[in-house]
């Protein structure tokens, strides 16, 4: 009658209870409403993004204009008109960034209107579209991707990044409430302590895969629905690499918002340990945004762990990395994850028993109980 | 059966516990008793392995208890705790599948439990909605699911209303009637003498006293006797060999001084004065019997 299945220790308990516990922490966090509006700003976020810029950017762009047939060309388009003596003149205030194109006369008899766009780096949307017939284009200093787009996809990067780190928060949570609740006793009494964690870890990992999945379906169609279809091709393959390199970054995350949650007692306490992995997700992300006009910073970024989930795909966006470099930190990521959940899997056995106040990690590293 | 051999455990430079021996017998209650911070919750921690032994060894059935044998033991925490926002059935039957049961097992199981806890219209609410006293059903439950080969209840009863007491009690006895060993720990001694077949006692973190409960009566208790007759009972003072211990008009309590079998004489001898309205033999309670042996 007691139904019990024979247990022939070991491994297999060991991957049952994972499962189990996995499988609980992810009903529980399906049926939060935090869960599911975190998703929600996510996509919404990814929508605004690209849609607003094309919808409100339109009246405030500068263009020079070169000979009467580009100012009657630029007439009743709302784009804000300078008119320049020469080719040349509107190129200077190209590179000085004082308009945002230029629109010129066709010497080639290319174009049917007779009139040429002129731009920097970026093929001016706005301004074309502003133009009853679409004139051919010319960029002055042509770059596989534009200033505007690389800009775009490093905000958007760290951003999924930011917000996806920070749903580690409910691995703290999960952990303290177990502690708080002392149901943490049962638990080890019943399955080992390593099974709990890593049963955290896989439940929140496949949890963020999901929410990654979701918005790597939601990204392409924001984009297309923004009138990106060019960027759109350069950034599939980039998120193709974010993807990997986002759920290693969670995993590696992930076990240390477990450690951050067992080094407390109380939900109130929380806020004390969670300061250093807060860092570890915050730092990459002003890392990438400060440093992103600066090679080397982004090529060293790039590599290290944590910021590496945002460097590596915005360098491979902007076409500035080799083959074989995202392979590398890929690498050296999944090196730290393994060295990090073996570290904190004896800091969460040592760690999780312990009440009172805040243990310091040093007194939980030495805790074999 | 339960063997805990020789355990010891520190915390720090402090002796918690020191050579602690006992058994737990299969089909028996078994209180432990003792005061505040004499080891008790810490002894039961050992053997459920979330605290380490510094010494000593635990074993079930003669070899040493794995991760795989206490997965099947059953076990209520001093401290309670389940998760406050999950539904009772819901968690009682998780619990049950951390424990090895197959799915619908566990279901079945904690239908049934809850039902003789009388928490079956409870089942589906959210386990931070129910009073503490159903909360601490809730909690026998979880400990009772997977149909535990060894119960380990520390301090089940604080906390419960009497006649929650008596429902959890029904419980119990039955797992212990279809020969589950169970060990439980309480501080009020006649909850524990009124429902334990063995008793251990710790005290300053070593066994003072274990065996059964009317055993230890004996051992510990003196010979004495209570003689209650219609009327003044003072001539018993001269009845040879008799030590009188308390007189109080018709009630007299004594002892035999020398002759073991004395009170016969002295039944015989109130028998022949008038009637007899009470003779029984004065056993100690266990709480007499805690105070003689710490």
């Amino acid at each position: 009658m007691t139904g019990v299945t024979e247990q022939d220790g070991g491994s297999r308990g060991f991957v049952a209870a994972t499962r189990l516990v996995a499988e609980r922490e992810m009903k529980v966090f399906l049926r939060s409403k935090g869960f599911w509006i975190g998703l929600a700003v996510i996509v919404v976020g990814l929508f605004a993004i690209s849609i607003l810029p094309t919808v409100f950017g339109g009246g405030e762009t500068k263009v020079a204009a070169v000979g009467s047939e580009a100012a009657e060309a630029l007439a009743d388009t709302g784009l804000e008109v300078r008119e320049v003596a020469d080719v040349a003149a509107a190129e200077a205030l190209i590179r000085a960034d004082e308009v945002k194109a230029a629109v010129v006369p066709d010497t080639t008899g290319e174009s049917a209107t007779g009139i040429r766009v002129l731009a920097l780096d970026d093929p001016p949307n706005s301004v074309v579209a502003a133009l009853r017939t679409a004139p051919p284009v010319d960029l002055l200093d042509p770059a596989e991707v534009g200033q505007d787009q690389r800009q775009l996809a490093i905000m958007v990067f760290a951003m999924v990044f930011l917000i996806v780190g920070m749903s580690g928060t409910a691995i703290a949570q999960s952990t303290v409430t177990e502690k708080q609740t002392r149901i943490v006793e049962i638990l080890v009494s019943t399955v080992p302590v390593r099974a709990l964690l890593a049963g955290k870890i896989a439940g929140h990992s496949l949890l963020t895969i999901g929410q990654v999945l979701v918005i790597a379906v939601a990204g392409p169609i924001a984009l297309r629905l923004g009138g990106h279809q060019e960027l759109l091709a350069l950034v599939a393959p980039a998120l193709g690499w974010f993807v990997p390199f986002l759920v290693f970054g969670f995993v590696l995350l992930a076990s240390m918002w477990a450690v951050a949650g067992s080094l407390v007692s109380r939900q109130e306490d929380l806020g004390s340990s969670m300061g250093l992995v807060m860092m570890l997700v915050m730092g990459p992300y002003f890392g990438v945004m400060f440093f992103s006009d600066n090679a080397t910073v982004l090529t060293v970024l790039s590599f290290l762990p944590f910021s590496s989930a945002i460097a590596m795909p915005v360098r491979l966006f902007a076409g500035d990395a080799a083959v074989w470099e995202p392979l590398l930190a890929l690498g050296l990521l999944a090196g730290t994850v393994v060295l990090t959940v073996l570290l904190a899997s004896r800091i969460y056995s040592g760690s999780l028993l312990h009440t009172g106040g805040k243990l310091a990690l040093s007194k939980a590293w030495a805790r074999e109980e | 059966m339960l063997t805990v051999t020789s355990v010891s455990r520190s915390f720090g430079d402090h002796q918690v516990l020191d050579g602690v021996s006992f058994e737990v017998r299969p089909g028996r209650m078994t209180g432990f008793l003792g005061a505040n911070g004499s080891g008790k919750t810490t002894t039961m921690r050992i053997v459920l392995g979330v605290l380490a032994a510094h010494g000593g060894t635990v074993s079930w059935q003669g070899s040493p208890v794995t991760g795989a044998v206490r997965q099947r033991f059953g076990y209520m925490p001093e401290e309670r705790g389940l998760y406050p926002k999950m539904g009772v059935a819901e968690q009682i039957s998780w619990l049950g599948q951390l424990h090895g049961l197959d799915r619908d097992v566990a279901r079945r199981n904690t239908d049934r439990l809850l039902d003789q806890l009388e928490l079956g219209h409870r089942a589906k609410d959210k386990l931070e909605e129910l009073s503490l006293g159903n909360q601490q059903r809730a909690q026998v439950a979880a400990a009772l699911v997977h149909d535990p080969v060894m119960l380990i209840l520390d301090e089940p009863f604080s906390g419960l209303d009497p006649i929650a007491v008596e429902t959890v009690l029904g419980v119990l006895r039955e797992r212990a009637a279809n020969g589950v060993p169970v060990l439980f720990s309480s501080h009020q001694l006649s909850v524990v003498e009124r429902l334990c077949d063995d008793v251990v006692i710790i005290s300053g973190g070593r066994i003072a006293a274990d065996g059964a409960r009317d055993e230890l009566r004996t051992r510990y208790g003196t010979t004495r006797f209570e003689l209650v007759v219609a009327s003044d009972a003072g001539w018993v003072r001269d009845v040879p060999g008799v030590r009188v211990v308390d007189v109080d008009g018709p009630r007299v309590v004594f002892e035999p001084d020398g002759d073991p079998d004395v009170d016969q004489v002295v039944l015989a001898a109130a028998l022949r004065r008038g009637p007899v309205r009470g003779f029984t033999p004065v056993v100690p309670t266990l709480d007499e019997i805690f105070k003689e042996v710490i």
